[in-house]
């Protein structure tokens, strides 16, 4: 590579357009943490200064344990339900696909491709068309208020099966046979041959739905009524409830800083895998 | 090319398969067919009596002015999102593509949006545009803009697409990044050599390969601004002042949960889905082409 100065002089246009938009993506990461440090009277009266202020611990103690005044349950029952309802999801989406996609490409039975369309239909029927009619399944199957309520009508995945569906079809078949010939069972070849083989492209579907159980936020509204089953997109909105003047930013902005930890974290530590999915879905 | 089957058991497909097909079945398909099927009637309001209407929802909800101004805000946040989103995510790929030090900080940087739900986003922008309290809306009102999104309709409009758009271009910028990295560099080298600007490369040799990136991203975006909007407008306008923000979703939520008119918000959804089946249909055209292709 160029020296720095180098660099800078050819591309300062590319240098000078990725900063600002850097600039306009984290100005309000950046603004929301230093409001998480000062009291609401002072953020109320529209006087917060463009620094960090004192009242940092206050603040995220009263986040973690109990929420705003208003609505919302702590940030700590927010972070449990949310990983709780992220990973159940994420787990039973990779199974259940994985399962379908083995079935499809390796086996041949009649109505295969009936079954393989049936579980691609549901790409056209997101939740937003017929979240009524889910939600009173749901409370008629008395699953208000649960997790299972809360993750079971979304562990079925169309992108999931299509991918896992191709990467299985790139599998060589030779492996299976060499397997067969030594006396493995279908389910033996699936669980020590086939899904070591692909586990890079489950690692990054998981990631995928991870972030994605995670940030869920109709669903929740719907079938909690309860504050201790609230997830944390939907809790912290409900913490901007009551009169707008006796709204606790300070609170809520601590609350936003934590439960955003979590998401952040994969998008920088899982890049990866992120990325990788990424160039596959497209395909 | 139809591969033969490696396995000859008769039932065991059958049982890997039905999780997903229950599951499929029970949650997805089953509410769809009732939601149309509620459409087709209407009950009084203590939901006593239910009689059969046939289609009048339907000419109802469509001789219903609130109807044609829903979807006209629909048009107008889908279409903003998708062409302002995908032209600033292709823009700053353009950028990230070229042999940059710091690179992978950049692309980190503006991937972050993409982790955080929608309604997130729209509770960190409230606190920057919050009226007389946010940094953004007082500096606007120091210069003279009465800045007040729960009583402008334009304004109200305008955030929420700014903050859908802010949280897309992560995105959209993602995708093309890869594309741009899974280019082959000779096709540059080659139009360069042949005497094109760097910008007339772009737009002639550049932009026509990556146009099944653009499609791809064309339908993703209006899906997202079709549903995902809700999180937004939900945490930010309710739909408000007067419907100015009130988009498809945002309606059938309101017309289900706040009136409890469940028949008209069934029509509604049928009417959404006739449009979410339009879109994946080209998706999945789309999708046979590149596997016979690709």
């Amino acid at each position: 590579m160029d020296s720095w100065s180098r660099v800078l002089r050819r591309e300062w246009f590319a240098y000078v357009a990725l900063s600002l938009a850097v600039v306009v993506i984290v100005l309000p990461l950046f603004v929301a943490v230093v409001g998480s440090t000062h009291d609401s009277g002072t953020i109320g009266r529209g006087r917060m200064p463009l620094w960090f202020g004192q009242h940092a611990g206050e603040n995220y103690v009263q986040a973690w344990t109990m929420g705003a005044r208003y609505g919302g349950a702590g940030v700590q029952r927010l972070i449990v339900n949310s990983s709780i309802m992220a990973f159940t999801i994420a787990a039973g989406k990779v199974l259940l696909t994985v399962l379908t996609a083995y079935a499809v490409v390796f086996f041949r039975f009649p109505l295969r491709n009936f079954f393989f369309w049936t579980v691609m239909i549901t790409v056209m029927l997101p939740l937003e068309v017929r979240m009524f009619q889910t939600y009173k399944l749901v409370s008629d199957f008395r699953l208000l208020n649960s997790f299972a309520g809360l993750t079971l009508p979304w562990i079925v995945s169309t992108t999931g099966t299509l991918l896992l569906r191709q990467h299985l079809r790139a599998l060589s078949r030779d492996l299976l046979d060499a397997a067969k010939i030594d006396g493995a069972g279908p389910m033996r070849c699936l669980w020590s041959v086939v899904i070591p083989a692909i586990r890079p492209n489950i690692a990054a579907l998981f990631v995928i739905l991870f972030l994605y159980g995670w940030n869920q936020y109709l669903w929740p509204l719907l079938v909690t009524t309860r504050g201790d089953m609230e997830t944390v997109a939907m809790g912290l909105v409900k913490m901007l409830g009551g009169p707008e003047a006796a709204t606790e930013w300070g609170v809520v902005l601590a609350s936003a800083v934590l439960t955003i930890i979590v998401p952040v974290c994969v998008v920088i530590f899982m890049q990866r895998y992120l990325v990788q999915a990424f160039a596959e879905t497209e395909k | 090319m139809e591969e033969r089957a490696v396995f000859k058991n008769k039932l065991l497909p059958y049982l890997l398969i039905a999780p997903q097909i229950i599951l499929t079945g029970l949650w997805f398909i089953y509410p769809a067919v009732v939601a149309s099927y509620q459409s087709l009637f209407r009950s009084d309001p203590l939901g006593i009596r239910t009689t059969f209407v046939g289609v009048q929802n339907y000419t109802r909800l469509f001789s219903d002015p609130r109807f044609f101004s829903s979807l006209r805000v629909t048009l107008v946040f889908a279409v903003s999102v998708t062409v302002l989103s995908m032209f600033i995510g292709l823009f700053l790929a353009s950028m990230a593509d070229k042999p940059l030090r710091g690179r992978k900080v950049y692309r980190t940087l503006l991937l972050l949006p993409y982790a955080l739900a929608p309604a997130v986003t729209a509770v960190l922008w409230r606190f920057l545009l919050a009226p007389r309290i946010g940094i953004i809306a007082r500096f606007l009102g120091d210069i003279g803009i009465r800045w007040d999104y729960r009583l402008d309709g334009v304004q109200a409009l305008f955030l929420v697409i700014l903050v859908a758009v802010w949280q897309r271009i992560a995105y959209n910028f993602i995708f093309y990044l890869a594309a741009l990295q899974s280019m082959p560099r000779s096709v540059i080298e080659a139009a360069r050599l042949d005497g094109a600007g760097s910008k007339r490369t772009f737009w002639s040799v550049v932009f026509p390969i990556l146009s099944p990136t653009t499609f791809f991203l064309l339908i993703m975006n209006i899906v997202y601004s079709l549903f995902e909007g809700f999180g937004i407008i939900h945490a930010l306008t309710q739909g408000g002042p007067a419907g100015a923000t009130e988009i498809l979703v945002y309606r059938l939520y309101v017309d289900g949960m706040i009136y409890q008119n469940i028949n008209r918000s069934a029509a509604q959804s049928v009417v959404l889905l006739v449009f979410v089946v339009l879109l994946t249909a080209l998706q999945f055209r789309w999708v046979d082409r590149r596997v016979h292709y690709g």
